[in-house]
């Protein structure tokens, strides 16, 4: 056969067609008709393999062998300038969990989750109710809440940045303005964290804002028509309908929206560079600083791979119960 | 239907879901359009400021943060970073770094969720749960070995290594492959008894028909590898081979307090992508609404 099993890709050798898979999908109807005989099933095959090779191709050497190599990295000490490559065991992962550093970049990590996941998710939702009534002006509303979304990380963080200027910053103009003395927006430890909050809420709400405006257009209008026979009031209606057929969307944009906040890492480099005093520095920068600043690539891979576990355990844990749902 | 006939049934279509939504009460209609014009306000304003900004001399905008400048306004910052030249030089590469992601993400996933959807190969249902699981791995952990293996390949400071790791996609694979599902067998067999291979089946049949998920997938691969920061700031040293949200950072620092530049430089950055979008906003929200997918 033409594809070559790699490290990457285990492809083992599996039952062979007729059999549908678990999903719900058509049943193909195999060697049914006697047109479709064993000669032509393994025409189909080759097909197959043909169709699936360039992706499994570029996953092998892309996705997987870096999986695999970091994976003998992080039990090395191997450095960026090619020195060292002793295998030195687990020690990489020992120090990996003694390493304060490595606790507290995790902990900004995860406070930063939190700080931006419930407005992102809340805004969003309210901005797609706001436009979907239809009130004029549709194109304004979504082109202001949308476009934000498409700007790259460079021109938001230069935007705000300018904005929150100690001294002349439109932010702290308008606080004189109203009498309040200026804010350290991006030099105070403990209000650096909500500035990087803030640029990610007014950058990032637009995708979920766009999701749940597809999601209540898919609504059909006969079960609005339906409650409104039965005379439910507006309220009525977006607590009994819009909100639960919302339900599964929502779950969906809650996954996203957690897994993108964790993996946080170009507007804080951006903005405070993990400053002020390190109070901002999420784990990927700690991985990005140990492994392509201070060379240690062998550590930086170690430290993803304790971040992969908790990624992947914080995952499951969301998508088991979903699972069982359908 | 004329484009003045389908506004018009669109105004109407509107004009029914406000009924529907807000009822015929004149208060709640204030009420949504006040809240809609606060929130529209909040996310205008940072972007009218970075213009406003764009088009003031260097000193008005090192003095004050008034919207109308002093000495009035000027192109200056604009003439000073297109006669530089490497902003458009960026905008260039980023433009070939994010077409050349969207057509190959878009063509092997598409080949693949069709292997996966239609045809049948001994190891279908292993590499298929392998692809799934794949979904799981964040790219952002394999940034140190990726960047040992470009060095293995000889690839730093290439587009070539930005645009590489970027093709894989298994959660589109996975999307597109539950969209081929749903297309009818019978359109296949009906090609087939006239002789057709799975490549004609592919092209004329499967492809014609998803036209809008592989619209929606397109768009979100795009915008993804046109605002993708982390690998190509890893994996790119040379200025002249730097995309458009590493280049403004690292010309941030070199730019200095020039605001105004900066800020020209940012909308420069900004108005491609933007334009699109305007242009196409109606139907990139319909294609994702037909798919229901969300992005990566």
């Amino acid at each position: 056969m033409t594809v070559s099993s790699t490290p990457g890709v285990g492809a083992t050798t599996q039952g062979t067609a007729a059999a549908s898979s678990a999903s719900p999908t058509r049943r193909r109807p195999a060697a049914a008709t006697p047109d479709r005989a064993r000669g032509t099933l393994r025409s189909r095959d080759r097909s197959g393999y043909l169709f699936v090779a360039p992706f499994v191709l570029a996953a092998a050497l892309f996705l997987g062998w870096p999986i695999v190599s970091g994976l003998w990295m992080s039990l090395t000490n191997r450095s960026l300038t090619g020195s060292g490559n002793e295998f030195i065991g687990l020690a990489n992962y020992a120090e990996a969990f003694a390493d304060p550093q490595v606790w507290q970049t995790l902990w900004h990590t995860l406070l930063f989750t939190v700080l931006t996941t419930v407005p992102l998710v809340v805004l969003g939702l309210v901005m797609a109710l706001l436009v979907h009534t239809g009130l004029p002006g549709q194109w304004l509303w979504r082109t202001s809440f949308f476009a934000s979304y498409l700007l790259p990380v460079a021109v938001v963080t230069a935007i705000f940045a300018w904005a929150f200027q100690p001294d002349i910053g439109l932010f702290n103009t308008w606080l004189g303005n109203l009498g309040i003395p200026p804010v350290g927006w991006l030099t105070e430890e403990g209000v650096a964290m909500l500035s990087v909050a803030l640029v990610t809420v007014w950058w990032t709400v637009g995708f979920n804002f766009l999701l749940y405006l597809a999601a209540l257009q898919g609504i059909p209008g006969t079960l609005y028509e339906a409650a409104t026979i039965d005379g439910a009031g507006g309220w009525r209606r977006l607590f009994s309908i819009t909100l639960p057929q919302l339900k599964s969307v929502t779950g969906v944009i809650l996954v996203l929206q957690l897994l993108a906040s964790l993996k946080v890492f170009d507007q804080v480099y951006l903005l405070t560079a993990g400053g002020p005093n390190g109070s901002t520095r999420p784990i990927l920068e700690y991985i990005y600083d140990t492994g392509f600043t201070n060379y240690r690539l062998g550590y930086a891979s170690a430290i993803s791979y304790v971040f992969f576990a908790i990624i992947l355990v914080f995952t499951l844990v969301r998508l088991l119960p979903n699972r069982k749902e359908r | 239907m004329t484009w003045r006939d389908r506004r018009r049934a669109r105004a109407a279509e509107n004009r029914a879901m406000t009924r529907l939504t807000l009822g015929t009460s004149r208060w709640a209609r204030g009420l949504a359009l006040a809240v809609l014009l606060v929130l529209a306000a909040a996310w205008l304003v940072p972007f009218l400021w970075g213009v406003d900004t764009s088009f003031k001399s260097e000193t008005d905008a090192a003095t004050s943060a008034t919207w109308l400048p002093p000495s009035g306004f000027t192109l200056d910052a604009y003439r000073e970073v297109l006669s530089r030249g490497d902003v458009l030089r960026w905008t260039w590469n980023t433009t070939l770094v994010a077409a050349a992601v969207t057509a190959i993400t878009v063509l092997i996933s598409a080949m693949a969720a069709y292997a996966f959807s239609r045809t049948l190969f001994r190891g279908r249902k292993a590499l298929l749960a392998v692809t799934v699981a794949a979904i799981l791995v964040p790219p952002q952990i394999l940034i140190v070995p990726l960047f040992q293996q470009m060095q293995a390949f000889g690839l730093v400071d290439t587009l070539a290594a930005v645009v590489l790791p970027q093709v894989v996609a298994p959660v589109m694979v996975f999307i597109l492959k539950g969209f081929f599902d749903a297309i009818p067998e019978e359109l296949l067999d009906a090609a087939r008894i006239d002789g057709a291979g799975p490549w004609r089946l592919f092209w004329t049949i499967v492809v014609p028909l998803s036209r809008s998920i592989l619209m929606a997938v397109a768009i979100f691969v795009f915008i993804g590898a046109w605002n993708n920061f982390l690998w190509p700031f890893i994996v790119t040293n040379d200025p002249a081979l730097m995309t458009l949200p590493v280049g403004l950072a690292t010309v941030k620092s070199a730019y200095g307090v020039q605001y105004a530049q900066t800020m020209a430089a940012a909308v420069v950055a900004a108005l491609p992508l933007l334009v699109v979008f305007m242009l196409f906003q109606r139907r990139i929200v319909q294609s994702v609404a037909t798919t229901g997918m969300g992005g990566q």
